[in-house]
């Protein structure tokens, strides 16, 4: 089983759900963390976990030889991202433009043109206190973070559970990380923000037909909005945390707020049962 | 004209709020919203929208279901898994799954696919109390955000050049990825609102690596400055090893929330200390502005 944790907004509390749901849940069970936060990957921070592995992904671009190249310019026009340019004279490929299509090979009437693997980041594999830990590392200046995701998922243990810390947002990174899930975790805050941007990935897990629940963090620090929103929705709120100095400190020095905060551990279960519940239906 | 982008690469740190401030300090300004993908500005500057466009990011493939001959072709080729083929309905296309590529289109040998524009946002130019706000919304899903962020600031530096604007304030998109390049380059300044957490520190690392990668000169607010003073001085010495100055620390204060609950910039909402802070900052960063 996999449960995606989103959220429209960043900040809201999503990793700290991510980490605490991983480290509660593995006390009964097999458990991977798999973070596709990786542009900002954070996971890490808290789980603390040791690296055993690790292994470059990237995206398959066109080398041409222009020897053999004719200047016919197939692979340039063909190219919706820009990334061929026909010179004339000669030809220049734009690997950061290329997005791995593999069209400009097909067409190449004179086979002139070969793929190679241009490194975009690293998937990491690690173990944390029985945590199955798993990450995405993008590199610095790098544009494209879907590809990164797709291989960051493709090594998920489908035979254990998997808790999936998606990237912020409702565009292509997200959606890449959570369209595979069995369910999907919202956290947000009950503030104008918070409810804007949830309003936002609700209409994105809709689009994806994912079965969807949601966790108020922070749950005494606005008003009701975020509760009324969701009663008229029909969203079931799985659970509130509240506002707790203790766990915001933890937070900042990387500690897990179960470990900092016992109380919490106590909270954090019925949230993984509330989620069983509405996985089972 | 000075254009200064504000962003946090971790998300959650304030950024908004500091930017809508900053519109309050400025004013008369240009603001512009480049996080997209969650734009979250408007709710503080409630703008009168004025001019409404469409944003066409790319193009998607559609079958055309009378032609098609059920050959598969297109799913051989396509590399994004995004054509699927069902005993029921036959090829379909997944549009969110496709990345606009065209292959399919190029190779389907019985010009079955069509391989159109798609709308996929709209972009507003907008009047708010503090001036003219140019703003985006991003379809669900949809590809492209940097060209969006793109197109908005090229608009916005235009809507300044003619208003003849002493500042355009771009609120930036979180993390480091295509968005937020498209919000940064080329701009006078980049201002991070950080916070001292481990994670702060960690996306604040990434985020410098990127601004002088992109050699845009960066300046740090340390937000939430009270929460974890090892970790605010861990920043601030992070500020000194990429040459970048911290501008001033902010307090940790629910009152940026209950402005927002409001609609308000939080030098509007109330003169305490958050404001006071983010005065000072903002004095700061004219102040190097003006030696640059
Ligand atoms: S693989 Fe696709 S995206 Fe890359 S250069 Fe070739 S046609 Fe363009
Ligand atoms: S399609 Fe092949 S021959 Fe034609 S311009 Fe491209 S690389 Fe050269």
């Amino acid at each position: 089983m996999q449960i995606a944790i989103a959220s429209g907004k960043g900040g809201t509390g999503k990793t700290t759900v991510a980490t605490n749901l991983a480290r509660v849940l593995s006390g009964t069970r097999p458990v991977q963390y798999v973070d596709c936060d990786v542009e900002e990957p954070n996971g890490h921070l808290f789980l603390q976990p040791q690296i055993t592995s690790s292994q470059s992904a990237g995206i398959l671009v066109p080398v041409l030889d222009l020897d053999r190249c004719t200047r016919c310019g197939a692979c340039s026009q063909l190219c919706q991202y820009h990334a061929i340019a026909n010179l004339g004279t000669t030809m220049l490929v734009f690997p950061e433009l290329c997005h791995g299509c593999g069209g400009c090979i097909r067409v190449c009437p004179e086979q002139a043109i070969r793929e190679e693997e241009r490194p975009i980041g690293v998937v990491e594999y690690g173990t944390a206190r029985g945590v199955h830990f798993l990450h995405g590392r993008l590199n610095v200046g790098e544009t494209m973070s879907p590809p990164l995701i797709r291989a960051v998922l493709k090594a998920v243990d489908p035979t254990i559970m998997a808790i999936i810390d998606a990237p912020p947002g409702t565009s292509c990174p997200v959606l890449t990380a959570v369209r595979g899930a069995d369910f999907v975790l919202m956290v947000t805050e009950p503030t104008a923000f918070g409810l804007h941007d949830l309003m936002l990935a609700v209409e994105m897990v809709r689009a994806l037909q994912l079965p969807t629940g949601i966790v108020i963090n922070r749950a005494d620090m606005g008003d009701d909005r975020v509760e009324r929103y969701c009663a008229t929705e029909g969203l079931p709120i799985l659970g509130r945390v509240p506002h707790d100095r203790r766990v915001a400190e933890a937070y900042a020095r990387g500690v897990l707020a179960v470990d900092a905060v016992p109380e919490m551990a106590v909270s954090v279960q019925p949230l993984a049962d509330a989620i069983f519940q509405e996985v089972a239906l | 004209m000075k254009e200064i982008v504000i962003i946090s690469g971790k998300g959650g740190t304030g950024k908004t709020s500091v930017t809508a401030a900053f519109a309050a300090l400025a004013a008369p300004a240009i603001m512009v919203d480049c996080d997209v993908d969650a734009a979250d500005l408007h709710l503080v500057l409630s703008p009168t929208v004025e001019e409404t466009h469409a944003f066409f990011g790319g193009r998607q493939a559609r079958i055309i279901t009378e032609q098609c001959q059920a050959c598969g072709t297109c799913a051989d080729v396509c590399r994004f898994s995004a054509i699927r083929h069902d005993a029921a309905t036959g090829y379909q296309i997944d549009p969110l799954a496709c990345e606009g590529c065209g292959v399919c289109a190029h190779f389907c040998p019985h010009e079955a696919m069509a391989f159109e524009e798609t709308c996929n946002g709209q972009w507003f130019r907008s009047s708010t109390r503090f001036g003219p706000l140019v703003h985006a919304r991003l379809g669900i899903a949809a590809e492209n955000s940097g060209k969006l962020v793109a197109l908005i600031r090229r608009e916005a530096r235009a809507l300044a050049a003619a208003n003849q604007a002493n500042w355009l304030l771009v609120d930036g998109p979180p993390g480091i990825g295509c968005p937020v390049i498209s919000s940064l380059t080329g701009a006078d300044h980049v201002v991070i609102v950080t916070e001292p957490t481990i994670a702060g520190l960690h996306d604040l690392e990434r985020v410098l690596t990127l601004t002088a990668h992109f050699h845009v000169p960066a300046s740090i607010i340390i937000n939430k400055a009270d929460l974890y003073q090892h970790g605010a001085e861990e920043i601030a010495q992070t500020a000194c090893t990429h040459h970048a100055q911290v501008l001033g620390h902010i307090p940790y204060d629910p009152v940026f929330t209950q402005a927002q609950l409001v609609g308000l910039s939080v030098i509007e909402y109330a003169d305490g200390p958050v404001s006071q802070a983010i005065r000072a900052c903002w004095n700061q960063l004219r102040i190097s502005l003006t030696k640059e």
